[in-house]
């Protein structure tokens, strides 16, 4: 009986372990991706001198960094200090539990899968929080401040956004919502929905224009401007993963998940695994294009799109979906 | 059967554990971390019992929404320690009062007969396989029997919201607000005026 047990824990330790360290891995070449394509938009050349094209710059970034002296400021809260970038950390790896891959290639499937990943994605606050009061300094804390309120009223569309795209499913489980995209990908029915998700994201996750947490210019680095060596590499780490995440998470809900364009004969013969990484790199793409074009927000611009604009349309979408769905009788079981 | 009774005393051990922990921690933001972890650790419990819909809702609701505005004010109080101990005697009987009728109300619970049938069927620890997910069970049993009940809470919640920005939304005065429209439909023939200047004069 405990033979059994032990089997089965090993093949969920090793399961993980295959989705994990590809992430970590992507990681390094998403922040090289992110300078290269930054420097081409910039007329630059970016990193070119570790390894061949500067492939290896990420790695050789990580190491400076871990080998570096990790310092705890005097004043803080320890405890929390040191607990708030592990929990980013865990937290943007936690929500790769349930992302279907492929077909039947996923940890778990669990029924209520989108909502793991909302509750999950969620939850990334408190890294950003607690980080920002355990520094006890008022740049970290002013950024922990402005990132609670903005990602608070930004997973509010986040919501209503789902809730647009389960209405068409009728399930809750991602690898239903994928397979409820063989016909059309839910892009293209909910275009405005799709483009309000995506901008939504980019404040989820703290990017450029919505990077307010962290902005340079006004606050040194925001709630990381104490964090130094590896606590700082797993806050970098956890911000590029849950970025990463954050794309699965379109692509899932929006781009067709592992399905390819067209299901004719060229296309359909390629895995769906690739399929799924070229549409998460090209979220990704998306993501370091609006870095490298727009300006920051100011944080009542910031507040007024998330409150003013987005909710009520997002709102309004979800009744009109829902009209139509009745109206047609085209609701799923 | 090993692994969930091992999960189920995980979780109930580290909720109450840090239940304790809310009470009696000095630090009121420590306490409203623990807060969260106990929530957390609740909504493990539901997902042992199979109702996984109301897991994620636990903490999308409270752990992702609730309790980070609780976080933002008690970070932002300037809390006086010796004063919160201070009240610490003052509220004790009351506290206590409240934890003996919970208590009362538990062992009543255990004692009657309709649950103590539930109490003895042992089946609390196994996750419940049905045919049915329990999002939609929800949603049937919600959208039918307790419709009324529903739309009066949903009533209620958006009379606390009306009520809520009333109160707080005061219009001081001298506040410069942005007017994105009138801003963007700017052009040089509303922003500049030409005129035409004297040598030597000025305006």
């Amino acid at each position: 009986m405990n033979f059994d047990i032990l089997i089965t824990g090993l093949i969920i330790v090793a399961q993980i372990l295959a989705v994990v360290v590809p992430v970590l891995i992507s990681v390094a070449f998403l922040v090289y991706a992110e300078r290269k394509v930054l420097a081409l938009i910039q007329l630059r050349r970016g990193p070119n001198i570790v390894g061949p094209f500067g492939i290896l710059q990420s790695f050789a970034d990580a190491l400076k960094l871990i080998t570096k002296e990790n310092i705890i400021p005097s004043g803080s809260n320890k405890i929390v200090f040191i607990l708030a970038p592990i929990i980013t950390m865990v937290l943007s790896l936690a929500g790769w539990a349930v992302i279907p891959f492929a077909p039947g290639w996923v940890i778990s499937d669990v029924n209520v899968g989108i909502m793991y990943l909302f509750a999950v994605s969620s939850l990334g606050v408190y890294g950003i929080i607690m980080a920002g009061w355990a520094s006890n300094s008022q740049y970290p804390f002013l950024g922990a401040l402005r990132s609670a309120a903005q990602m608070v009223s930004y997973e509010v569309s986040i919501g209503f956004v789902i809730i647009t795209v389960l209405l068409c499913v009728g399930s809750l489980n991602l690898s239903k919502i994928v397979m409820a995209q063989q016909t059309v990908w839910f892009a293209i029915p909910l275009l405005p929905m799709f483009i309000i998700f995506f901008i939504s994201a980019l404040a989820e996750t703290n990017r450029l224009p919505f990077d307010l947490p962290e902005d340079e210019s006004t606050l040194v680095a925001g709630f990381f401007t104490e964090y130094s060596s590896a606590s700082f590499v797993l806050f970098f780490l956890g911000e590029y993963a849950s970025m990463i995440l954050m794309s699965s998470m379109t692509v899932i809900l929006f781009l067709g998940g592992w399905l390819p364009p067209f299901d004719i004969f060229p296309l359909n013969v390629i895995p769906g695994v690739v399929w799924f990484t070229l549409k998460v790199m090209f979220i990704l793409f998306l993501f370091i294009w609006v870095r490298g074009t727009f300006p920051r927000y100011r944080y009542d611009q910031l507040m007024r799109l998330g409150w003013k604009v987005f909710l009520p349309f997002s709102l309004f979408w979800v009744v009109a979906t829902s009209g139509f769905l009745v109206y047609f009788d085209m609701l799923p079981n | 059967m090993v692994l969930y009774s091992l999960t189920f005393y995980l979780f109930s051990s580290v909720a109450v554990l840090s239940a304790l922990m809310v009470i009696s921690a000095k630090n009121p933001v420590h306490s409203v971390l623990f807060l969260i972890l106990s929530f957390v650790n609740a909504s493990g419990l539901f997902v042992l019992l199979g109702a996984e819909f109301l897991a994620m809702i636990l903490v999308v609701v409270y752990v992702g929404a609730v309790a980070v505005l609780f976080l933002f004010v008690v970070m932002m109080l300037d809390i006086n320690f010796v004063k919160l101990r201070e009240g610490f005697l003052q509220y004790l009987p009351f506290g206590a009062l409240l934890g003996i009728v919970l208590v009362i109300e538990l062992g009543i619970l255990f004692l009657t007969d309709r649950s103590s049938n539930i109490y003895n069927n042992q089946t609390p620890l196994q996750p419940m396989v049905n045919e049915v997910e329990n999002t939609k069970m929800i949603g049937q049993i919600l959208y039918t029997e307790y419709f009324y009940l529903f739309q009066i809470c949903g009533i209620i919640l958006l009379v606390a919201m009306i009520g809520s920005i009333t109160l707080t939304l005061r219009d001081k005065g001298g506040v410069k607000r942005q007017n994105i429209d009138s801003q963007n439909t700017v052009d040089a023939s509303t922003a500049i005026e030409k005129k035409k200047v004297k040598i030597g004069e000025g305006i």
